[in-house]
């Protein structure tokens, strides 16, 4: 009796390493920060951009509003690329562009705003680039939508027209 | 163009040649009392084929033949002619064919050697060995074919890794393969002498050489690629728990232990299971390594190819083959031990076993390190990551009782009719730990375990001296790999005891300084070579005597593709090794400055020689 219980143990046993190596193989060993999609805001504490005045994550979004928050630096250069299409979207009423200055120099930032023109209703700075992780930003730039403290959607890299006419439709 | 084309059909013939090779032995095995010639030839013309096709790809290598798929990721036109022919066997499918080719030639060196057994044992190990084949084959064929064509043809390759650029490195694989695949021989005959039932003290003396030869290779492989970790990786050690470390290690534990049952098999028919399950094991554990490297189920500085439609392919092949030995193990081994020979407690046969039992112990807590990870991340997907300190906590206090074994086991026939022997053993013992301990005293170190630990190693170190000089013992062979192992635990354990580092960062100009070490970092050179752009750093370093030594280690920049890598720069003495490596610190100007000074590490490399020495003059005797 025993003589026969060990074969089909041991078959059984192997059998399932098989099956878990061969579930192993289907799991992607690429780790990516997750997604923020549809989650809750971060809470973070911060300075505001003109007047250096320190502000707190809460007083930045409002309820019922749609914001879309944009990370941004004066020294990316897609950042460049994108401003003109921000200017654009902001002529729209329903939505408020935030700005988080990301590692970034004041007085470069200032210059970049003076050129190309301010799309944002408040700009709050992350010197050190710990407010972006917290957001599981992958770097600039990045933007979000934002509506009740909810973050619907996440765009990485610079927004083109076609990106921005898909916003104007969410946002209606 | 030429190349890829001759190699891609030569491997489709080897195939062809594979299944040819079933038939005959089919006819052979039920008509014939001799071995048909037409099995010789065609084994020799399947090994031809797979050598014809390997030297096709070393020549797309040299010449750079960029419209060949594998020579394009993995090469370059500025590379060195050595690197070129080394970055054959540096990537996926090169290795693959390599494997394929070490499989051939062992099966036709196989035939040709073996004298003395039974003709049908010999066809059924061919046969089993061909399965194996022409698995790899189809495996090789189907899903990576290193001979695929790219159009239009690119101008220039992607290039070798730098990392993988290093003199040991390009020696690495083939000695470890042929160890790895060295164990595919035993595993067919040792399935071929279970079928046919003919375990015996013979055949035990005739396969013992093939698994000298494997292991001698497989000791040899593990030793390179840890000396390639050191030099290169720059990580300032020798052994990271790695898990593709791991898995090299794994079939080495496996076969060692064989070793020492096959020594018994030799003498008496007794630990015949044991033979055949370790030969089972050491295979499969071979084969488990290719799993876990090709695959990418683990992240490793190993894993080169990230594939999963190769990983479904060798996960069925290798239960498959599981599958089938365990169904010949059971089917026709019925164990006998019991009935021809009773274990005294008190024999060398014993002691062998209990060594058995702490191999398979030291084995389990190292597979268990290994693919735990991978079984919690599919059951819980949790993800963790097994370090060194878990293997360090499990493994070390075995390692007490293991070393003690090692120096009397060898020795329990004598203990009964000798009394001086006893005292001699007794007395070598207390000189060992009153040793350990002085030295320990005087170093301010954790002293109970370490004075344990390194009483026991000096222990077997000075048994095993005392035994070259003692004229009546005549294992020779043995006695050299029990020396060096035990050389190699002393080494080990002073290397990490007395080992110290400082970590400081540097700008050029500056100097750092503590009671004992005075670093200047003195100037940066910049050198342009054929493939990469080397800046050196120029150290002067200075000890508490006063004495100055200079060390330049570089940050090298490759171009094809562009990575940096760090070279340590090395002084290596016969008592110690000091080591100084830099690294570039993100948007800053200074360095990061890491200086070692490592006791005893070149007597870890010179230890582990002299095990696998052991086993080449054990190989050695055997032929006179």
């Amino acid at each position: 009796m025993k003589n026969k219980i060990l074969p089909f143990g041991v078959i059984i046993i192997f059998g399932i390493i098989f099956f878990i190596f061969y579930k192993g193989l289907e799991e992607s060993k690429i780790y990516t920060p997750d997604l923020n999609a549809k989650k809750e805001l971060p809470v973070f504490n911060t300075k505001e951009f003109f007047s250096g005045k320190n502000i707190k994550s809460s007083s930045i979004f409002d309820l019922d509003k749609i914001y879309l928050l944009n990370i941004w630096s004066s020294w990316c250069v897609p950042c460049r690329q994108e401003h003109p299409i921000l200017m654009n979207l902001n002529l729209e009423n329903n939505i408020n562009i935030i700005g988080m200055n990301y590692k970034d120099k004041l007085k470069n930032a200032e210059n970049f705003l003076k050129e190309l023109g301010n799309p944002y209703k408040k700009i709050f700075i992350d010197l050190d680039g710990t407010i972006a992780i917290e957001w599981g930003a992958y770097g600039v730039p990045e933007s979000f939508l934002i509506y009740n403290n909810k973050i619907i959607k996440k765009y990485i890299g610079p927004l083109n027209q076609e990106l921005v006419d898909e916003i104007k439709l969410l946002i209606k | 163009m030429i190349y890829s084309f001759v190699g891609y059909y030569s491997l489709v013939l080897g195939l062809i040649i594979g299944l040819l090779l079933f038939y005959f032995s089919y006819k052979n095995f039920y008509t014939s009392y001799v071995l048909d010639t037409k099995i010789l030839t065609f084994t020799f013309l399947q090994l031809f084929f797979v050598f014809i096709s390997f030297l096709c790809l070393i020549f797309s290598f040299v010449v750079s033949d960029f419209s060949n798929e594998t020579v394009f990721n993995n090469s370059h036109t500025t590379k060195p002619l050595f690197y070129k022919i080394s970055g054959t066997w540096g990537n996926h499918e090169g290795s693959l064919l390599l494997w394929l080719l070490v499989l051939t030639l062992f099966i036709f060196l196989f035939l040709v050697r073996t004298k003395n057994q039974p003709i049908k044992y010999k066809i059924l190990t061919l046969v089993f060995q061909q399965i194996i084949i022409v698995g790899f084959f189809l495996f090789l064929i189907k899903t990576s074919n290193p001979f695929n064509y790219i159009f239009p043809i690119p101008l220039e390759g992607l290039g070798l890794n730098p990392i993988l650029q290093d003199p040991a490195l390009a020696i690495h694989p083939p000695i470890l393969y042929l160890g790895y695949v060295g164990s595919s021989i035993i595993f067919s005959s040792v399935l071929a002498a279970t079928s046919l039932k003919i375990i015996s003290t013979s055949w035990a003396s005739h396969i013992k050489k093939w698994v000298l030869i494997s292991w001698i290779f497989l000791t040899l492989g593990i030793l390179l690629g840890s000396i390639w970790a050191y030099y290169e990786l720059g990580w300032g050690g020798f052994w990271f728990w790695d898990p593709v470390e791991n898995v090299s290690l794994m079939p080495w534990l496996a076969l060692t232990t064989l070793l020492h049952c096959i020594l018994v098999l030799e003498k008496k028919t007794i630990l015949t299971s044991w033979v055949i399950i370790l030969s089972i094991a050491t295979f499969t554990l071979s084969m488990c390594g290719t799993f876990l490297v090709r695959s990418g189920i683990l992240n490793s500085v190993h894993t080169f190819a990230n594939d999963p439609e190769r990983g479904l392919f060798i996960l069925v092949f290798l239960f498959i083959l599981i599958f089938l030995s365990m169904l010949i193990f059971f089917f026709f081994h019925k164990d006998n031990d019991k009935k021809s020979y009773n274990f005294f407690w008190l024999s060398k046969e014993t002691s062998i076993l209990i060594n058995n039992w702490f191999m398979m112990y030291f084995l389990s807590v190292v597979l268990i390190g290994t693919v735990y990870p991978i079984f919690l991340d599919v059951i819980s997907s949790q993800k963790i990551s097994v370090g060194p300190p878990f293997y360090h906590k499990l493994m070390i206090p075995f390692l007490i009782p293991f070393l003690l074994m090692m120096a009397i086991g060898p020795k329990l026939r004598w203990i009964k009719s000798q009394i001086e022997s006893k005292i001699y053993l007794i007395s070598f013992l207390i000189i060992s730990i009153l040793l350990a301990f002085l030295v320990l005293k005087n170093f301010n170190q954790n002293i109970l375990i370490n004075t344990i630990l390194i009483s026991s190693a000096l222990y077997l170190f000075f048994i095993t001296l005392r035994d070259f000089f003692v004229k009546k013992y005549k294992n020779i062979s043995q006695n050299i790999a029990h020396f060096g192992f035990s050389l190699l635990i002393l080494s080990i354990l002073f290397n990490n005891l007395f080992a110290s580092e400082i970590i400081t960062n540097l700008k050029v100009g500056e100097t750092f300084k503590n009671s004992k070490t005075k670093i200047v970092f003195e100037s940066i050179d910049q050198q342009k070579e054929q493939n990469y752009n080397a800046f050196i750093a120029n150290f002067s370093i200075s000890n508490s005597n006063g004495e100055e030594e200079k060390f330049s280690p570089e940050l090298r920049i490759y171009n094809q593709p562009e990575i940096a890598t760090s070279e340590a720069d090395i002084k290596t003495t016969l008592m110690s090794d000091k080591f100084i490596v830099i690294n570039l610190v993100q948007n800053q100007d200074f360095f990061n400055v890491r200086y070692q000074v490592k006791p005893f590490m070149l007597w870890i490399w010179l230890s582990v020689i002299l095990i696998s020495f052991g086993g080449i003059v054990s190989f050695l005797q055997k032929r006179l």
